[in-house]
């Protein structure tokens, strides 16, 4: 399939992250939506190693690796940010019993 | 020792910031004794320059003190002038300035401590300027002087600064006075600009004939006005009344408004080559003269009388110096520095002794009760008047001379002049102190204002009346006019010892000599013919307050030249002074002012939506600077 999809595909799903990273109100939504813009990065970057692979597969067979490789990494740090967000959310809501961000404008002072 | 003439301001400086400092917990002595000890101590002084001036030898000397101002070709030192004219000025501010401190200690007896030292603090100062006026090389010292004797004037009308309107008083004498010093200032200017130099020495020796100089004498002669109380600028005096009458006497009568007359007779060879301004000076002398006179012959205060009197006089001085008879002016305000400063401390002593009674309506009588004061008086009238032997006479008689020499129609005005003055002084001389007592109440005809027994004022107080009475009759002998000098071998003595500064050649043009006896003549008859008449006509008064009618009403009413000035300049001046603070003040400044806080109010609020607290808003802008990197990186080419 001409690369040209897998870029749109990638691009929309990468606005809709950010559109709900700053329109939503819930903090839970607000991580699907990070969760979401990189897994859109990650779409693209498998479709372009995909390419490079079929671009150069006869002269070296690992063409292409690296994009894949890097996936891993960014699934790696996606777990682990996902895990220390929702316990920071967990203790949040354990005290002020509601995940509206709105609700938190301490910083304000 | 003149090399040491700066001590002589510096005593009177001196008593100033001792009295100042030290008069809320010191006693009244210490006021009186340093405001006193002070002036002696410059009496002394002046009298050791006097002897050392007096000398055939003596050469003006110029004592500089330090660089004031110089810049480019232009100096201007800090430098006092002894010459016989300001050792003449001296003598005359320090010793009738000593003899109205002491009588002060005893007028201003009733003040509280701190209020008696601060009229000995300001009487100090003014002292200390006024010497600085005379004393200075150069005309910018000069106007230090000046502009530090209106400062004085004003502190010292506002003295009981508790009344609204003594206080209008004082500000109105500063405010004319700061209108003369507009014109003297511009005169200063233009003299640096035409000659380079503002010393007298330097300014003497570059004049010359011609427009330059008019304008220059003229502006002079603007400042003299305000100063020395001519038309237009003259209606601050009489409100100066406010003031106690030592003070009167020493500002108002002896000192700050012969300034005036000092300057000009200072400045005699410029106004020797000015005709025009010289003409200018003695119309406007004589035209106030004579309108004072008709102004005070329906005062009734005693002391407005003689403040008019003043004014009167004054136009008297101008007129000789506009006739160029200097000698003769400066001659006059030495006489009358004596009998006017007596006249105003004898009506102190009346006004003490009545407790603050001014009205002449309700005295009358009071010879058996106050003797030295009346005697005193009677002295000072005979003086003003014109009577020979007195010292006025001769004054007076060597003006009206040399006015009928350049013209002798002034010199018939100005005779009428001297008749009314004749008259209203002894009007007021007889209404206070013959016929009988008109003040208190029925019956108790010697008993005044509280109910106590009028008596004569403590010796502090008489004590200098005696002294300026026996200067009244004798000081006229210094200036002995030519037609006696033949007979007697005596001479001009005054005229001799100014000669160096008041060269020959600048006096007007001499009258034959049987003119003089003739004109001599005529004026003695007809003055002693007023006093007679004034005094008949008053010697059986009775208390009336009918209000005055037709002309009178006008010269009781001053000529009504206070409420025209109101009219014309006060009212547009404060209407414009209204407008301005209403569309410039309020609009524009206020506006922009505020409107600066209002823009920094607005866009602090805009600013703080930075710090929302919101996690949403922060994360936006992360992502809109990511944008803009993004932009930056890949649209703008390095």
């Amino acid at each position: 399939m001409p690369i040209n999809y897998y870029i749109l595909l990638s691009l929309t799903l990468f606005c809709i992250g950010i559109v709900g990273v700053l329109t939503r109100r819930n903090a839970i939504i607000i991580f699907m939506c990070i969760e979401l813009m990189l897994n859109a990065v990650n779409l693209l970057l498998v479709a372009f190693s995909k390419m490079h692979h079929l671009q150069h597969a006869q002269l070296n067979p690992a063409a292409g690796i690296d994009g894949q490789l890097f996936v891993f990494f960014i699934m790696v740090v996606a777990a682990a940010e996902v895990s220390v967000g929702l316990a920071i959310i967990v203790m949040l809501y354990r005290n002020v019993h509601s995940v509206e961000v709105n609700f938190l404008n301490r910083l304000k002072h | 020792m003149s090399k040491f003439v700066y001590l002589i301001p510096l005593f009177p400086f001196l008593g100033f910031l001792l009295i100042a400092f030290g008069r809320k917990e010191l006693p009244r002595v210490f006021s009186s004794v340093i405001g006193c000890g002070s002036i002696l101590v410059s009496f002394i002084l002046s009298l050791v320059i006097f002897f050392e001036v007096r000398q055939e030898e003596f050469q003006t000397e110029v004592v500089q003190l330090f660089s004031f101002i110089h810049f480019d070709k232009v100096n201007i030192p800090f430098a006092f002038q002894v010459d016989q004219l300001s050792s003449l000025f001296l003598l005359i501010i320090t010793g009738v300035g000593f003899l109205i401190h002491v009588y002060s200690t005893a007028y201003m007896q009733e003040e509280k401590p701190e209020h008696y030292g601060r009229y000995f603090s300001y009487l100090n100062l003014f002292i200390f300027f006024m010497l600085m006026l005379v004393l200075g090389s150069n005309y910018v010292i000069m106007f230090i002087g000046w502009e530090g004797v209106g400062l004085c004037s004003y502190l010292l009308i506002g003295y009981w600064f508790k009344n609204d309107e003594y206080n209008n008083a004082a500000r109105k004498a500063f405010i004319m006075n700061r209108i003369g010093d507009l014109g003297f200032l511009i005169a200063v200017f233009w003299m640096i600009a035409e000659f380079g130099s503002t010393s007298f020495a330097e300014v003497f020796a570059k004049a010359s004939t011609g427009t330059t100089v008019t304008i220059i004498t003229l502006l002079l002669f603007v400042g003299a006005t305000g100063k020395s109380a001519q038309i237009p600028l003259y209606t601050w005096l009489p409100d100066a009344m406010a003031g106690p009458t030592p003070v009167s006497a020493l500002i108002h009568a002896a000192t700050m408004v012969t300034a005036g007359i000092y300057m000009i007779a200072r400045s005699n060879v410029l106004y020797s080559l000015a005709p025009i301004s010289q003409n200018v000076v003695a119309i406007v002398g004589l035209t106030t003269a004579i309108l004072a006179a008709f102004i005070a012959l329906k005062q009734n205060d005693i002391k407005k009388v003689l403040a008019y009197s003043t004014v009167s006089q004054l136009g008297y001085m101008f007129l000789g110096l506009g006739v160029g008879a200097y000698v003769g002016s400066v001659f006059h305000v030495m006489t009358h520095a004596f009998f006017k400063a007596l006249l105003f401390l004898a009506a102190g002593s009346v006004i003490h002794a009545l407790h603050h009674e001014q009205d002449i309506r309700r005295m009358g009588g009071l010879k058996k009760f106050l003797p030295i004061t009346h005697i005193t008086f009677f002295l000072g009238c005979l003086a003003i008047a014109g009577i020979p032997p007195f010292s006025g006479f001769f004054s007076k008689d060597e003006i009206l001379i040399a006015a009928y020499a350049h013209n002798p129609v002034l010199y018939w005005i100005g005779l009428g002049g001297a008749l009314l003055t004749a008259f209203y002084m002894f009007r007021l001389y007889t209404l206070t102190f013959l016929g009988n007592y008109r003040g208190g109440h029925g019956d108790h005809q010697h008993v005044a204002g509280g109910g106590h027994q009028i008596h004569e004022s403590p010796s502090a107080m008489t004590i200098p009346l005696v002294v300026l009475a026996i200067l009244s009759v004798i000081g006229g002998f210094v200036g002995l006019p030519e037609i006696f000098n033949d007979k007697l071998g005596t001479s001009h003595y005054l005229q001799h010892f100014l000669a160096p500064v008041i060269s020959e050649a600048h006096e007007g043009p001499h009258v034959a000599a049987n003119t003089e006896y003739i004109l001599l003549g005529v004026s003695v008859a007809a003055i002693i013919a007023s006093c007679v008449f004034a005094a008949n006509a008053f010697k059986s008064y009775k208390y009336s307050d009918e209000k005055p009618t037709g002309l009178a009403k006008i010269f009781a009413n001053k000529f009504y030249v206070d409420e025209f000035y109101d009219a014309v300049i006060v009212r547009p001046l404060k209407a414009f002074a209204q407008f301005l603070n209403d569309s410039v003040e309020r609009l524009a400044i206020d506006g922009l002012v505020n409107g600066i806080g209002k823009a920094v109010q607005y866009g602090s609020r805009q600013l703080r939506w930075l710090q929302s607290g919101q996690v949403a808003a922060y994360v936006l802008l992360m992502v809109i600077s990511i944008i803009i990197f993004f932009f930056v990186q890949f649209f703008i080419k390095h």
